[in-house]
């Protein structure tokens, strides 16, 4: 059974059917109103997430479908002490594919061994996340009509901010990328992600701790949020919080065609009055990750059905 | 120092010396109730010292172990009192229950019943991740 767990468990090919989907869905609606009709989307959420969450959700209705499903562990079997595992089996009974978020990594996966029906990894903990870089992917698409020769720059919480090591390893696929890491020392790209993914793929990189530094080269810039819950210890977000925050002053020496994009949710790091600068293009980003995932849920339940 | 020759069993020979006691804990052959002997810092010409096991005993093991923790070691098959099998040992693709994940956001950290699972990333350099998390084994 088809699950995608990992953005790379997409090749090339299949990210470029997925946006040519997601864009005909955008121009065309109606002729997708109907598609998912009788089949049920389970949306289990063992971790509190409203965006992503309710993308899907408004994704299968979308396309004419239904949704099953929980949105924290409180009120699932897990607090009753149910593994991953037999959830999956379970929840195979009731609907046709599942939506899963978990906070311990892997789990979709282990979910996905289990399950008789596709599993699509909704975010695992710091470790994946690969509908948000779907939804990057549609938006650089959108905003820069090309996936190659482009300098993005990842600023902000770079170890455990998933959204950043999954659309790495999506642009490492494409030729002439350069990528410039912006983060406090603390906060770094862990190291097998630059071994693994950029130095394997030849991909130049530089580290830096001044976004104003970096601005001027940049045609992307991904900025993160510190998140509070990816810390054991409350002393060390609250030091590192606020290390970034895009403001207007900040982008005086951006280029005019910047594209500004976050995964949302923001706290304080990019400034308000930066939302009405041409620019930025968050909120794009969001309604670009409600088309690709209708487009995601169609290629999987067709491939289901083989 | 003299260790008898076995009838039936495993020699494990050429093991780099230190690592006999690392094989030993984690082939479980504290286990076994058949005769089993680790020699170390055996004198060897090739490679200065080494450790030798001996296990005096038709067992099951688990030559990925063995690959993993010395990939240069050899293996001697003994039936009969007579060598039937030589083998050589290379680092597997996989390890099952092997190593264990560390990583408290794992998802092996909460639910017991799941195997410990790692895949070889880097042969050159002898990383295995977990199939999970991809947390690096130690």
């Amino acid at each position: 059974m088809r699950s995608l767990i990992d953005i790379l468990d997409l090749s090339v090919s299949e990210i470029e059917e997925l946006i040519a989907t997601a864009c005909d869905i955008i121009d065309n609606p109606q002729k997708y109103s109907e598609k998912c009709k009788g089949k049920k989307l389970a949306t289990l959420f063992f971790e509190p997430s409203t965006r992503t969450r309710l993308s899907f959700e408004a994704a299968m209705y979308e396309l004419g479908g239904n949704v099953i499903g929980f949105s924290e562990s409180n009120s699932s079997s897990a607090a009753k002490g149910e593994s991953v595992s037999d959830t999956a089996k379970t929840i195979s009974c009731y609907a046709d594919i599942i939506a899963m978020r978990h906070p311990k990594e892997g789990a979709p996966y282990v979910a996905s061994k289990s399950a008789s029906i596709p599993v699509i990894n909704a975010g695992d903990g710091g470790h994946n996340h690969p509908t948000q870089t779907l939804a990057d992917l549609l938006t650089i698409h959108r905003e820069k009509g090309r996936f190659n020769n482009l300098t993005i720059g990842f600023c902000g919480d770079l170890k455990f901010g998933r959204t950043v090591h999954s659309l790495i390893n999506a642009m490492s696929r494409y030729s002439g990328i350069k990528v410039v890491l912006i983060s406090p020392n603390e906060l770094k790209l862990p190291s097998y992600v630059k071994k693994d993914v950029l130095d394997r793929n030849n991909i130049p990189y530089t580290e830096t701790e001044s976004l104003e530094e970096a601005m001027p080269e940049l045609d992307i810039l991904y900025m993160t949020r510190v998140q509070r819950e990816r810390f054991f210890n409350e002393e060390d977000y609250l030091r590192l919080k606020d290390s970034y925050i895009l403001d207007m002053d900040k982008l005086t020496n951006a280029r005019g065609d910047l594209s500004i994009m976050h995964p949302l949710p923001r706290v304080n790091e990019i400034s308000v009055a930066v939302d009405d600068d041409p620019r930025a293009c968050y909120f794009k980003q969001v309604l670009n990750g409600k088309y690709m995932r209708m487009a995601l849920i169609l290629k999987l339940l067709e491939e289901a059905k083989k | 120092m003299k260790v008898d020759s076995i009838l039936n069993g495993t020699v494990i020979d050429h093991i780099e010396a230190g690592k006999g006691m690392t094989l030993f804990k984690l082939l479980e052959l504290g286990k076994l109730e058949c005769p089993v002997a680790i020699i170390k810092n055996v004198p060897s010409k090739k490679m200065g010292k080494k450790d030798i096991i001996k296990i005096d005993g038709d067992v099951p093991i688990d030559f990925d172990v063995i690959g993993y923790v010395d990939p240069a070691a050899t293996i001697n098959i003994i039936k009969g009192g007579v060598l039937i099998e030589k083998r050589n040992c290379c680092l597997p693709e996989q390890l099952k229950n092997v190593v264990y994940c560390k990583n408290p956001r794992c998802i092996t950290s909460v639910e017991q019943e799941i195997d410990h699972i790692f895949k070889l990333t880097d042969r050159e350099n002898k990383v295995y991740r977990c199939i999970y998390c991809e947390t690096k084994a130690n």
